[in-house]
């Protein structure tokens, strides 16, 4: 277990550091001058200068590495091109929306995947069963972004149930900020809904054909204490894990979906960053979201080893 | 593992057979020929989209903006007056071009990069596979957007994101299953009977691990249309005034309280191609994979 753990973890520092460099390489893989393109055409020669000297652009490019990281460690992304705010501070600000987004939108999944998925393996090949794989196969393939237009169209058009997009403060509004949050965590958590609910399913119908399953009925034990005691604890735990990487996917994955909502998250910035050609900004919101996206994965995985020994073996032997 | 289910198949002179099989199991499935029928239909309107039109997909009708679907305009006209039905049809091209230009790209490369880790192992091993964490490590649709940030928009730009993007998936398939045969008799055999590595990898390894690389490959191909459908809707992606479904869908939104169709039926083309691919694949998947079949219908989980 230990062995596994070191590996995992220098793997992912490893990987960390390819990242960076390649988050890194962005600002220099631009056609052309990055600054100038930032600043367009309008930019006085002195603004271009002390913009071009803020950023680090004239020094060695190992230097420009080692500088960009060493302060990136310490929390300074640098700063935007475009406001001048330090690019930290404009990610923190968007944090709260984007987790909340992605928290709800879990649950979304959860909500749709753990009942849908154990009365499937309950009832295999009924139409029940059948159902829950033909609408997971529709939430997989329904784009995020088309579903969020329809919701909009019914139930802030035409209904006026929820409003059409917008984002309002848990701290100063926790009504409002559910209201908001309704659709467009519908829209982020039916994809993930679809591939829990697949999961859920043949973790049970995994877990119903246990030794411990059959003896638990044949001793008498209730249908309903059987599922809750022996199947569904068992089955679920895993879920702990894949659930996990839907919640990385989901932190670092709803870009359009705050599009469609209006909804000012890190995705949303991160992609004003490339229309304003904003690279710090770009690359601070980059680099984070692989971070984020990294030690999820990485907590996961040593969680999973933790709740199942096999996998330390399974890693340990490649 | 499922791709340890893999190591078994015939190698040579059983391969048409094999394929013959495969697609005589699929017509069983009638999901499948469902799937099938709907992608048939789609190829044909991408390749000869201008002679099933009714109208060109930027033949503009003075007067006629923003009508509903009727007779005349099946699904209603946009905002310039052009014809939604029409540019649906145009926008199959655009959508099955970026989508198997993307694959293609990401199938060479994964696929690749995949073989050598897997048949070379080692320090090979370590550094293709640590690469490819490394692109991994970011969330499809931001990656995609960063190096679109690098290159510029456009749809043949988009399909080189998509196709990075999509490529260490590709890898890790590879590998495991080439992980899986690596050591059967029959390659160990062929090696001892003096065939160069090149060899042994195209003529055996190659094709017993082809079964899960065209699973993936459909599959990828349900998702590398659903992000250039993103990526075009966000602006990046396919520019005006070419019809793609994505960039039609953007329009749409902003006309969505006037004029419903304008998003709705953009929208339906990509969800019932996506589905068309996704359902194909799990086919497949079912047919060429029996293993992970009986996993998951729980049949025989334990065997």
């Amino acid at each position: 277990m230990t062995g596994y753990v070191l590996r995992r973890l220098w793997q992912s520092a490893v990987v960390l550091i390819g990242v960076s460099i390649l988050v890194f390489a962005i600002m220099h893989l631009v056609p052309g001058d990055p600054v100038r393109q930032a600043l367009g055409t309008r930019a006085t020669e002195a603004a271009y200068q002390a913009m071009r000297e803020r950023a680090g652009l004239d020094e060695p490019l190992l230097t420009q590495y080692l500088d960009w990281i060493g302060s990136a460690f310490t929390g300074d992304l640098g700063v935007s091109f475009r406001t001048g705010r330090p690019v930290m501070e404009m990610i923190l600000e968007r944090v709260p929306a984007t987790v909340s987004l992605a928290a709800a939108a879990i649950v979304v999944a959860l909500l749709i995947a753990i009942p849908l998925g154990t009365i499937a393996a309950l009832k295999p090949r009924s139409p029940v069963d059948w159902f829950a794989t033909a609408s997971s196969q529709a939430g997989l393939s329904i784009p995020d972004f088309w579903m969020g237009i329809m919701l909009i169209l019914l139930f802030a058009g035409t209904l006026g149930w929820f409003p059409s997009g917008g984002y309002v403060g848990l701290t100063s509004d926790p009504v409002g900020w559910a209201h908001h949050l309704v659709m467009p965590a519908v829209t982020a958590g039916v994809a993930s809904g679809s591939i829990l609910t697949r999961f859920v399913r043949s973790s049970v119908l995994e877990a119903l054909g246990q030794d411990h399953v059959r003896t638990a009925r044949a001793k008498g034990m209730r249908r309903r204490d059987v599922l809750g005691w022996h199947v569904l604890r068992n089955a679920l735990i895993p879920l702990v894990t894949v659930g996990g990487v839907q919640l990385a996917y989901l932190l670092s994955g709803v870009v359009i979906v705050e599009i469609v909502f209006a909804w000012p998250g890190l995705g949303q910035m991160a992609l004003q960053a490339v229309e304003s050609r904003d690279y710090p900004l770009l690359q601070g919101s980059v680099l984070l979201f692989a971070v984020i996206f990294l030690l999820v994965n990485l907590l996961v995985d040593l969680l999973y080893a933790r709740l199942d020994p096999r996998i330390s073996y399974v890693g340990a032997a490649k | 593992m499922r791709d340890e289910a893999l190591d078994a198949l015939p190698v040579e002179g059983k391969h048409r057979s094999r394929w013959v099989e495969t697609l005589l199991l699929l017509g069983r499935n009638p999901m499948a020929l469902v799937s099938g029928a709907v992608l048939f239909a789609l190829v044909v309107v991408a390749v000869f989209g201008a002679a099933v039109a009714p109208y060109g997909y930027n033949e503009q009708f003075a007067g006629g903006q923003l009508e509903a679907p009727s007779g005349q305009h099946w699904f209603g006209t946009d905002e310039f007056g052009r014809d939604v039905f029409s540019r649906v049809l145009f926008g199959a091209e655009v959508s099955l071009r970026v989508g198997l230009v993307a694959v293609g790209i990401s199938l060479v490369a994964g696929v690749l990069m995949g073989l050598l880790a897997g048949y070379f192992g080692r320090w090979l091993d370590d550094v293709l596979m640590r690469f490819s964490d490394m692109l991994f490590a970011f969330p499809a649709m931001l990656m995609a957007i960063a190096i679109l940030a690098i290159l510029g928009p456009g749809e043949n730009n988009a399909m080189i994101a998509i196709g990075i993007v999509y490529t260490p998936i590709f890898a890790r398939v590879t590998r495991a299953s080439v992980l899986s045969v690596r050591e059967e008799i029959y390659i160990r055999a062929s090696r001892a009977s003096g065939a160069g590595n090149t060899r042994v990898l195209a003529r055996h390894v190659l094709p017993n691990v082809s079964a899960p690389i065209i699973v993936q490959t459909t599959v990828s191909l349900a998702f590398a249309i659903l992000s250039e459908a993103a990526l075009s809707f966000v602006g990046l992606g396919t520019q005006p005034p070419d019809p793609s479904w994505g960039r039609m869908l953007s329009e749409g939104r902003g006309f969505i309280e006037q004029a419903w169709w304008m998003a709705l039926f953009p929208g339906l083309a990509i969800f019932v191609t996506v589905l068309a691919f996704n359902v194909l694949g799990d086919a497949l998947r079912d047919v060429l994979d029996p293993r992970q079949r009986s996993a998951l219908s729980g049949k025989g989980g334990g065997a």
